[in-house]
């Protein structure tokens, strides 16, 4: 699956802008604030229903304007998908797939699977524990329902105990034999979810691995660890003893909420000791490791969207990331530089079709293509 | 000759187009603001609803308070399942041809209605008045629980329906019943989850065609 064609009408800084692309690569160069992520944005949209910069649709149509329309034509085997998103102040958002509007937005998430490398992925590594448990059940539930309703009904349960154990220290008195139905139904849902997850990091690992012995030559090792209190003791036998501190503390202490993934550069914490470009490598490694769990979860690759993401990285690293999304595990490729030369002296050495735009303000010149 | 009185008319729709805190008497204003507290009910729905009142004979209107207060003032709730009822006891529980060996355990006196409106079910009801919901400040003692349980041991009950909510609080009351009867020779059961009759198979959500897949059930031909 590939997308053909890109059509924008007045989305962000752009007025009207209609984009042929490659099925391989796809660079978009020019200076910073030119519009470069719009352009990712848009292709993130048609597969999201949504910015991944913000989740405020109005803010996304060009200024003066009223409306905002971004349209992909996508081959897909033999067939085209033609998907429409269009979006009016005061209105709701409209998606259309070859013109039949979706009654749910939520149908249509899922039919063009997409990674993004952006410089925000770097909360990953530098923001709480929350923002890693987001990335790793954003993914398993894109394809596992039973795994988003386990997770769900977790929350609800853990919000309820949590409110039981607030009231307890406003008023002394707790009702223990509710605390244990709220124990029962977090240990179903809670074990489930730490098997999932457990599974996802044991799949995960490898193949993340794999891709940062690449990107970094083999200079440095690296860890992936799913780091649960699930994963040495029982979940039961932790809740019951850990009731008095619960209600001690006012907030359930133990649980699949607490989970965390740990990135390990050698022995030590990559928060604390990596650099810039070890973070951003990991980073990346870690995406293009996502990107194959999709791909083997729905069968098809999904397109991959690199953006600013060379920024402040070594030439090496720089070269050893292009080279290794160019070949043909990946599929068709977005990536955004403010350094032209740069990109363009590592894609003339590869082969297969690449197509190099320009881009200056509000506009879009095809500098380069091969075939 | 009596003269005939002067007929005050009001237009809705000119009074629609009126600030609604602004009407022009304070009695009308308070009327409206008694429709406006029932559920579903705005103030505008409440000020059509009042001038629709105001426009009907003396008779009329006067039947529709009489009747809102009789029954305020004489439905009951029936002493054993809390279903509502005019006398101690409601006409289920007091009718000698319902099953009472099966109970039927329902969060509030809707249910009670939608299952009887199916002409399925024969037995007996008890009506909780909730679900377990410490955010909405409802603890199992808040509900007709203790006497859901006393019943068992009252009654000759032998089968009880669980048919509360599948929402986590429904889940979570029927497994706070379930724990306190642990030790007796009830037989519960909870009502069958799945595809909806008449349900196309691609357009049912996902959990609940894997739930319903799970729990499969024999196949006798019809
Ligand atoms: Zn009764």
């Amino acid at each position: 699956m590939f997308l053909q064609h890109l059509s924008l009408v007045n989305f962000k800084n752009y007025g009207g802008l209609e984009v042929e692309l490659s099925s391989k690569i796809n660079c978009f160069t020019g200076n910073n604030g030119v519009g470069k992520t719009n352009i990712l944005d848009a292709i993130y949209y048609l597969s999201f229903c949504k910015s991944f910069l913000s989740n405020n649709d109005a803010v996304n149509i060009k200024h003066g304007d009223a409306l905002f329309v971004v349209e992909g034509r996508y081959q897909v085997n033999d067939s085209q998908e033609l998907i429409y998103c269009g979006f009016e102040t005061g209105k709701r958002k409209r998606f259309k797939r070859n013109k039949k509007e979706y009654e749910k937005l939520a149908d249509h998430i899922g039919l063009i699977p997409l990674v993004m490398i952006s410089p925000y992925d770097i909360n990953l590594i530098t923001g709480g524990s929350d923002e890693r448990r987001k990335f790793v059940d954003g993914i398993i539930s894109q394809f596992d329902r039973e795994y988003l309703f386990d997770l769900q009904r977790y929350n609800r349960v853990l919000a309820q105990r949590n409110f039981l154990l607030k009231q307890y220290g406003k008023t002394g008195y707790i009702d223990d034999s509710v605390l244990d139905i709220y124990d029962e139904e977090l240990v179903e849902t809670g074990q489930q979810i730490h098997i999932k997850r457990e599974d996802f990091v044991s799949r995960m690992k490898p193949v993340f691995q794999q891709y940062f012995t690449h990107i970094s030559k083999g200079r440095e090792t690296v860890s992936l660890i799913y780091n649960s209190g699930l994963s040495n003791q029982n979940f039961r036998e932790q809740l019951q003893s850990s009731r008095d501190k619960d209600k001690q503390a006012r907030f359930s202490t133990v649980g699949i909420h607490k989970d965390d993934l740990d990135f390990m550069l050698g022995d030590f914490a990559m928060r604390r000791l990596g650099s810039q470009g070890q973070q951003k490598s990991y980073l990346v490694a870690l995406k293009l490791a996502q990107f194959e769990f999709i791909y083997q979860q729905c069968g098809f690759k999904p397109l991959l969207l690199l953006d600013d993401v060379f920024d402040k990285l070594d030439s090496d690293r720089v070269e050893q990331i292009i080279m290794l999304v160019a070949q043909n595990n990946f599929g068709q490729i977005f990536i955004t530089d403010t350094n032209p030369q740069r990109i363009h002296q590592v894609l003339s050495q590869i082969e297969g079709e690449y197509y190099h735009y320009h881009v200056s303000p509000n506009q879009l010149e095809r500098v380069y293509e091969t075939i | 000759m009596e003269q005939p009185k002067e007929v005050i008319t009001f237009d809705p729709n000119e009074f629609v187009l009126m600030d609604l805190n602004q009407l022009p008497s304070r009695l009308l204003e308070n009327a409206v603001n008694e429709f406006a507290k029932l559920p579903g009910i705005g103030k505008k729905t409440a000020l059509r609803l009042v001038l629709h009142l105001l426009n009907q004979s003396e008779t009329d209107t006067m039947q529709f308070t009489k009747t809102i207060e009789e029954m305020k003032k004489q439905v009951k709730t029936c002493n054993k399942c809390h279903n509502i009822s005019e006398d101690e006891l409601c006409s289920i529980c007091s009718n000698p041809n319902r099953d009472n060996s099966v109970i039927c355990v329902v969060e509030s006196i809707k249910e009670v209605i939608a299952i009887e409106n199916t002409s399925q079910y024969k037995g007996l009801y008890h009506v909780l008045g909730g679900r377990i919901s410490p955010m909405d400040g409802i603890g199992p003692k808040d509900l007709n629980i203790e006497s859901l349980i006393e019943r068992t041991t009252k009654e000759p009950i032998h089968e009880m329906i669980l048919a509360l909510s599948t929402t986590m609080e429904g889940d979570t009351t029927s497994f706070y019943i379930y724990r306190k009867l642990s030790s007796s020779n009830v037989v519960l059961s909870t009502l069958a989850r799945g595809i909806s009759v008449g349900d196309e198979l691609e357009y049912a959500d996902e959990i609940t065609l894997g739930r319903s897949l799970v729990n499969r059930i024999p196949y006798h031909g019809k």
